[in-house]
């Protein structure tokens, strides 16, 4: 996520490729972006095994700093299900499929293309970047507003890397572990999660 | 979507147990970002060839935007109640 522009060049260098360059027909279609997704899942894996200091973090913790990231699953799901009853064409799966990218634009979007289609997929790109870019901008409002942990909720998964240090600026450096192991979590699950969403 | 979920709980366990080959972890994280790459850029050429996704982006946007809206407040409001009985000494 920490390329987040360099990914939004490659997303718009593909749909300038798609609108104007004569793309075969057969390049979308070919099955291709199936295999690298499998190689993607697998690297994501391996960097999620690897990674002690995340581990060695939420062993660490008591149990209550669960409850944050399990606080953003619940309200996240309930908000997105609620709204989607406003939303006749969307499914009520495919828009918790959406809400489960807790914000990890790249993965879910790729992960949903793939298995519900291009639309879902755009809708869970943008609707994903919109949550770091509400986040990054109402964070002092949150934090202001409502409460400490409102900002960190509203990251989602972002509260990791993208989004930590408006949280950390806006609610204090007491909040930075909770903020990143709440991100951890949370984009751990995403892929779990929304597989699960798609698929039961 | 077995084949997803299975490669990668593979992935964490050969990640964990190879998680003190700092190269090859590194090595891992920039195929990883390349393929992330590779697959937003074919996620664009299909959009950019799929006429009905062009000519509705505008309500797609919309969509998008109202589940964001949803999601967030939604957090917002069930974290409230672990921040106010679980956290309060912060």
């Amino acid at each position: 996520m920490k390329n987040s522009l360099i990914i939004l060049m490659f997303f718009v260098a593909g749909i300038v490729s798609g609108l104007f360059a004569p793309i075969p027909r057969v390049i979308p279609e070919s099955g291709l972006s199936l295999y690298v997704l499998y190689v993607l899942m697998f690297l994501v894996g391996v960097t999620i095994g690897a990674d002690t200091t995340a581990w060695k973090m939420i062993k660490s913790f008591r149990g209550k700093i669960f409850l944050v990231p399990l606080s953003v699953i619940i309200g996240t799901l309930t908000g997105v299900g609620l709204v989607s009853i406003s939303i006749n064409s969307l499914s009520l799966k495919e828009s918790l499929a959406v809400g489960a990218g807790f914000g990890y634009y790249s993965l879910s979007s790729i992960l949903i293309t793939e298995i519900s289609g291009e639309t879902l997929g755009i809708i869970a790109l943008l609707s994903n970047i919109f949550r770091e870019i509400i986040t990054l901008v109402a964070s002092p409002l949150f934090a202001a507003y409502c409460h400490k942990l409102a900002p960190i909720a509203s990251g989602g998964a972002t509260s990791m890397d993208t989004t930590l240090p408006i949280i950390v600026k806006t609610v204090g450096k007491n909040y930075a572990v909770i903020s990143i192991v709440s991100g951890t979590i949370l984009t751990i699950l995403v892929p779990f999660i929304v597989t699960f969403i798609l698929k039961v | 979507m077995i084949v997803i979920l299975t490669v990668l709980t593979g992935g964490i366990i050969l990640g964990f147990l190879m998680r003190n080959h700092e190269m090859m972890i590194r090595i891992a994280d920039r195929i990883m970002s390349w393929s992330i790459y590779l697959l937003l850029f074919l996620l664009g050429i299909s959009v950019g060839v799929n006429e009905t996704i062009i000519r509705n982006i505008h309500t797609i946007g919309v969509r998008a935007l109202v589940l964001t809206a949803g999601g967030i407040l939604g957090s917002v409001i069930v974290s409230y109640i672990v921040s106010r009985f679980f956290f309060r000494d912060m």
